[in-house]
């Protein structure tokens, strides 16, 4: 049997990297929040490319999240963290629900460049749009929690942080439980054969549709996080720069386990952060030897560190079943 | 006794090449047909027609009295056919017990996102099936791990999850040593009884093909050379001089 966390477990360790906040520095606070907000976007990519999809136009949907979020706060004064996040997971998860069956029939490269494109067209329309503030974008207010403002910045930044993780933490365990399913193990299927999976009487557009539904999900919720850290939104959100860095975590951590993906995002804030402090002009080229080191010497992505010294305990010992060892790990 | 598949005028051509040619066929229930003939003489295509993944340029498939020439691979596997291939088309990465795992999950009207793969009673439906085989040690093995012959067998168990109406295999033992052949077909017709009643399997080997047919069709360019009872088909001379090369 497998060695996996159980979900009560999980929660526990939520709850205890949420309570870790208060003793953090602020600037860590922030810092975490981001890290895990690209998380779950990152995770829904890591979720679609399982079926062996990529997006690289994942900021289609962050923008949708983050625009619909900051346009009902705007227009009706919703505020709520919560609330947000639920309309940012809506308004990414609705439009995913328009695009996903409509792209499924594509793979490969045809997939990543149509959602490309896509997230292109909507981000020159956002730059063309007067009402939504143009190439300069809007703001909005200070997110509340249950009807509670927070004036003191360093409890603002926990309350968002304390959510990011609890909402980034729950999407984990159910993205944990959806790659242990039956259905994470066809999404597996299609992408090994998908015409295989057709003649098993499988609709493999439809697993492909429904992965990339969740992605999107993660992606609008993600937005809501990105415009209540800001307090500010423009089409940058939609910009292929920000969907190659939501890439760029998924490479990083590799779709063998869910955790790589939280270790992956902090790992790339830190490295972010620290070479923008020590050498502002050259941050870049640091990142690009950080993720050329990782491909080079971790070519399945951070995950594959302890997915694979599992692998090596469980042949030495026991037939264990290898779903544990392909994307079944919390 | 009503067939349970029938074609009426299947035609099929890729540019001037005549694959399919007016081909007319009953399939009765409780048959074993081998299907027979040279490279390029229209079996595969037959087949490729009958589960939905060419579509005739004429004619009509039924299965059970249901027209089925323009339904989709995976309509037809859900109405009732199922094959396998010539080149195992497995799930590489995963086990053998994963690999019908996911052939089983996709028999319910809808997967769960939440039911685990491994639950007892899917893995214990997917061992018993690769049991029929002889192959329940290997559940836990990777198919990238496992040998040609053992990847044929795991094809074939992976058809027979939906309990087929109509079960096609396209040339079980192709691949398999000459030792080994009558063996494997035996296991083939052992497993699959219980699950399949009626059994189209494309074959090069003669001595397959008496032993264990029912009824033999011979394809000749895309026509039907011959149909009929194993001894008779084989003696003719038409299809010994094209299929067999008994003749010169």
């Amino acid at each position: 049997m497998k060695k996996d966390l159980h979900p009560l477990a999980m929660i526990a360790l939520i709850a205890g990297v949420t309570l870790f906040g208060r003793v953090l520095p602020t600037w860590t606070l922030s810092l975490a929040t981001i890290a895990a907000s690209n998380a779950l976007i990152a995770l829904g990519i890591v979720v679609l490319a399982r079926t062996g999809n990529v997006s690289f136009g994942q900021g289609l949907f962050f923008a949708a999240g983050g625009y619909g979020v900051a346009l009902i706060a705007n227009a009706w004064g919703l505020t709520d963290a919560v609330a947000q996040v639920i309309i940012g997971a809506a308004c990414g998860g609705l439009l995913g629900l328009v695009v996903g069956p409509l792209i499924a029939r594509y793979s490969g490269i045809f997939f990543g460049m149509l959602t490309l494109a896509l997230s292109m067209v909507f981000y020159g329309a956002l730059v063309k749009s007067t009402a939504l503030g143009g190439s300069d974008g809007f703001n909005v207010g200070r997110p509340t929690l249950f009807g509670l403002s927070f004036t003191d910045p360093r409890e603002a930044d926990f309350m968002l942080y304390a959510v990011s993780v609890i909402v980034t933490g729950f999407a984990g365990i159910g993205a944990t439980m959806l790659f242990r399913s039956e259905f994470g193990l066809a999404s597996l299927a299609v992408r090994e054969n998908n015409l295989r999976v057709e003649y098993l009487g499988i609709s493999a557009n439809r697993i492909i549709s429904i992965n990339f539904v969740i992605a999107a999900i993660f992606a609008g919720a993600s937005g809501a996080f990105a415009l209540m850290a800001q307090r500010h939104i423009d089409p940058q959100f939609a910009y292929w720069t920000t969907s190659g860095e939501f890439v760029f975590i998924a490479v990083l951590a590799g779709n063998q386990s869910v955790a790589a993906v939280f270790v992956a995002s902090m790992a790339l804030e830190l490295v972010r952060s620290f070479s923008n402090l020590y050498l502002p002009n050259t941050w870049q080229l640091v990142l690009g030897v950080f993720l050329l080191g990782v491909i080079l010497f971790l070519p399945r992505g951070i995950g594959s560190l302890w997915i694979r010294n599992r692998r090596k305990r469980s042949t030495s010992t026991a037939k264990a079943p290898l779903a544990a060892q392909r994307g079944a790990t919390p | 006794m009503n067939p349970v598949l029938s074609v009426r005028g299947l035609e099929k051509r890729f540019g001037a090449v005549v694959a399919a040619d007016a081909l007319t066929l009953d399939i009765a229930t409780n048959q074993k047909i081998s299907l027979i003939g040279a490279n390029g003489a229209g079996k595969t295509t037959f087949v490729n027609m009958v589960t939905g993944y060419l579509k005739p340029d004429s004619g009509m498939i039924m299965l059970d009295g249901m027209d089925i020439g323009r339904r989709s691979p995976r309509s037809v596997a859900r109405l009732g056919i199922s094959r396998s291939f010539q080149i195992p088309q497995l799930f590489v990465e995963l086990t053998a017990a994963e690999n019908l795992t996911v052939a089983i999950s996709g028999v319910g009207a809808r997967m769960s996102l939440r039911a685990p793969a491994e639950a007892q009673g899917r893995h214990d439906s997917a061992v018993e099936l690769l049991e029929r085989f002889g192959l329940a040690d290997l559940a836990d093995r990777p198919i990238s791990e496992l040998a040609g012959g053992v990847r044929k067998l795991i094809d074939i168990a992976m058809a027979l999850v939906r309990r087929p109406k109509l079960l096609l295999l396209d040339e079980p033992t192709s691949g398999v040593s000459a030792e080994e052949k009558f063996t494997t077909m035996d296991r083939v017709i052992h497993a699959v009884a219980p699950d399949a009643a009626t059994i189209v399997f494309v074959e090069h080997d003669m001595e397959i093909v008496s032993r264990y047919a029912d009824r033999v069709v011979a394809f000749y360019q895309g026509r039907i050379l011959a149909d009929g009872a194993p001894s008779d088909v084989l003696k003719d001379q038409e299809v010994r001089r094209y299929v067999t090369g008994g003749v010169r």
